[in-house]
């Protein structure tokens, strides 16, 4: 069963092999090291570029007007702020010459807390990326869905952002999620596609024969479904709000959990049907608080489901501080916990009028 | 005021043909006719802003003439700033075109009235859109030269700005990229240098004593010219193009013009007469070599100020795009620039 890293790493080689991506690369993410997470190991279009990432960006775009797919790597999402503008510019291409250009690139980074990043490894990039209109973005929460969205990204002629949750790196698929044409036994993959320790001059991986299994942005899943309330996050915060709804399902409280998968465009049929189910929403995601994405989704809740809430639709998200202190007390206070996160849904579900 | 690192070729002045210099001249002429045209529209409210190129037009036509136009890899990419339109019109863009963006009407091709003035964008011709933010165009440029080296043809990437813009990080971007030893590519990178950066002066600015100086530590071909002349920028320019397109490795060429009406209609877009006019000294020289009489000059610019005065009328009853467009194009629905659309 893979964990997201070589989820990400068998639909770049499925991207080379079949989509025609021409070019991965990126600060340390040609050989030797196959990137900062070991995402682009054995990538035949793989390579290391200067450390700049508005060259990283304005190349990526270039190579997309030239008609080359390309995944570009910003190595932590915290060095991405100096390349906005140029970001703006790529979502910009197609509308601002009426149709004439397009731009298919896919800007991959990871984001967010929970690897005691300190400062400048644990930025969130949802709010910034939902700002810049002309992109789809994607932000898996396990490794199947990165699969498929990845691959959705390079396909796509638009250009893409492709989030990643460090956090979640790591992590493996839960039981009948795997990818289909996976090795079930971890090690026996782990043998076939990671670069071995030492010397890797001669290593060449062994790519296990996986399909074409898109995931279309603009489609939430329901990990579970639920009575009382619903929850919606995506990212980190993820398997904490499944896990925390499935500790409330002894107090009585039955949550369902959406994963929102991509943030543009977004599943806003599947959120307000269940809203109009349940009567109450939770939503929750690590970006810091003001002007957040969850705060546009209860601008939608509000304005379209009003009548039909129960309770005031609430938003549990990162304080609003500059950055997330090392410091483990620090960091756990600054964006939401499991505690946190089972408070908020347990307080909303019995919240009364 | 050559700072090349080893001599590029340069074929004598004498080898431009007859032809040549007259179809330069009547290019020079068309393109500032137009620019005096566009900010005529500008006065008369037929537009909310203007910025062009009025005293370039002596690097801009050459440099257009040069390029291998065309879609795709094989052909040449250009990645311009907006004081291009003498380039456009060499390559063979039709003036009505740039009064249609003026006036941001529906039949503007480059933008659909979406974008100021100057502001280009031609697929066919490998002429991405024209941006406002300064320099964003070098960072990009070594993407579409690692397309052209790939394809193993001809075709470069030329990529234009002004000299204030060098001091942005995109400038040593170009430079730092174009030059990797892992991966040399071949892109033109032009500085057109009036000395101006709206109202600040290069004297102030640059501890370079030339722009061209910054490629020789990347080991950057480079080359400082006088681009007020149409035939020291035709030869220089051949013999730029000619090293990139057949070394496919970056050159540095800082080509010294004029800024003959202010930074922009924001700077009110009147005439100054303290900067050296390029037309006026090309037809001095046309004259004395008794290539072109004044008569035939002077009617020569009263053809095109007609037609262009007539493309002004037509444009002017042109439709302005219907609102309701603002969200056509947001996203893509094909891959246009992979050849299936
Ligand atoms: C990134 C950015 N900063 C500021 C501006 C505003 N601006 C427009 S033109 C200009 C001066 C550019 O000077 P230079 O690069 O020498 O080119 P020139 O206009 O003289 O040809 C400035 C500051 C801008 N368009 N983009």
């Amino acid at each position: 069963m893979s964990n997201m890293v070589q989820a990400i790493r068998m639909a770049l080689h499925v991207g080379e092999e079949r989509h025609g991506v021409t070019d991965i690369f990126g600060e340390d993410v040609g050989p030797p090291l196959g990137g900062a997470f070991t995402a682009t190991q054995g990538l035949k279009t793989a390579w290391n570029s200067p450390l700049d990432e508005r060259g990283i960006v304005g190349t990526s775009i270039g190579l997309g007007l030239a008609g080359c797919r390309n995944v570009a790597e910003i190595q932590f999402c915290d060095y991405g702020f100096n390349s906005i503008d140029l970001l703006k510019l790529a979502g910009m291409h197609h509308w601002m010459s009426n149709g004439e250009w397009n731009c298919p690139i896919t800007i991959m980074t990871p984001v967010g807390s929970g690897i005691r990043g300190s400062i400048y490894h644990s930025h969130s990039f949802d709010a910034t990326t939902t700002h810049i209109p002309g992109f789809k973005i994607a932000l898996p929460s396990t490794p199947r869905d990165a699969y498929g969205l990845l691959l959705s990204c390079i396909v796509d002629p638009n250009p893409c952002f492709f989030l990643v949750p460090k956090s979640l790196m790591r992590v493996r698929s839960l039981p009948g999620e795997e990818i289909p044409g996976e090795p079930g036994d971890d090690r026996v993959l782990a043998k076939m596609i990671d670069a071995p320790l030492g010397d890797r001059t001669s290593w060449k991986p062994q790519w296990p024969e996986t399909p074409d299994h898109l995931v279309p942005f603009g489609e939430a899943r329901t990990v579970r479904s639920g009575r009382d309330l619903t929850v919606v996050s995506y990212g980190r915060t993820l398997p904490l709000c499944v896990k925390a709804a499935e500790a409330l399902v002894e107090e009585g409280i039955d949550a369902e959990v959406i994963d929102l998968r991509s943030l543009h465009p977004y599943d806003w049929s599947r959120i307000s049907e269940s809203v109009r189910r349940t009567g109450r929403v939770l939503y929750v995601n690590e970006d810091s608080e003001i002007t957040n994405f969850g705060e546009h989704l209860i601008r939608r809740t509000v304005e379209e489901l009003f009548y039909e809430l129960a309770a005031p639709p609430r938003l549990l998200a990162g304080a609003h501080v500059p950055g997330i202190g090392l410091a483990d007390s620090l960091e756990m206070v600054s964006v939401p916990q499991l505690p946190s996160i089972t408070d908020a849904i347990r307080s909303l579900a019995r919240s009364e009028p | 005021m050559s700072t090349s690192l080893r001599p590029v070729r340069s074929p004598p002045a004498s080898e431009l043909s007859p032809d040549l210099l007259s179809k330069l001249h009547s290019l020079m002429v068309k393109a500032r006719v137009l620019e005096e045209r566009l900010i005529q529209m500008y006065r008369q409210g037929d537009g909310f802003f203007w910025i062009g190129g009025p005293g370039e037009e002596a690097f801009n036509v050459p440099l257009g003439l040069l390029i291998h136009k065309g879609r795709g890899p094989q052909y040449d990419y250009c990645h311009f700033h907006y004081r291009q339109s003498a380039t456009l019109l060499a390559m063979g863009a039709d003036p009505i075109d740039a009064m249609r963006q003026m006036k941001n009407s529906a039949t503007d091709p480059y933008s659909g009235g979406r974008n100021f003035v100057g502001h280009y964008s031609i697929r066919q011709w490998n002429v991405v859109p024209v941006s406002s933010p300064i320099e964003v165009q070098y960072s990009i440029a070594p993407g579409t030269a690692i397309a052209n080296k790939r394809a193993g043809g001809r075709g470069i990437t030329i990529v234009t700005g002004g000299d204030a813009g060098t001091a942005e990080g995109d400038f040593s971007t170009c430079l730092v990229w174009s030059s990797r030893p892992a991966n040399q590519l071949p892109v033109l990178m032009i500085v057109t240098n009036n000395k101006w950066g709206i109202s600040t002066h290069f004297q102030g600015q640059h501890g370079e004593k030339r722009i061209s100086d910054r490629g020789k530590a990347f080991g950057i071909e480079s080359k400082t010219i006088d681009g007020n002349d149409p035939e020291v920028s035709y030869r220089e320019l051949s013999a730029a193009m000619e090293y990139v397109r057949t070394e496919r490795k970056p050159f540095l060429l800082e080509a010294m013009v004029s800024r003959l009406y202010g930074h922009s209609s924001a700077s009110g877009a009147n005439r100054t007469n303290d900067e050296a006019d390029c037309i006026a000294g090309f037809e001095r020289r046309l004259e004395e070599r008794g290539l072109l009489t004044r008569q035939q000059m002077d009617e020569l610019r009263a053809q095109f100020t007609a037609e262009l005065l007539a493309a002004h009328k037509q444009v002017k009853e042109e439709p302005q795009p219907e609102s309701k467009s603002i969200y056509e194009h947001v996203f893509a629905d094909r891959d246009l620039v992979r050849g299936d659309g």
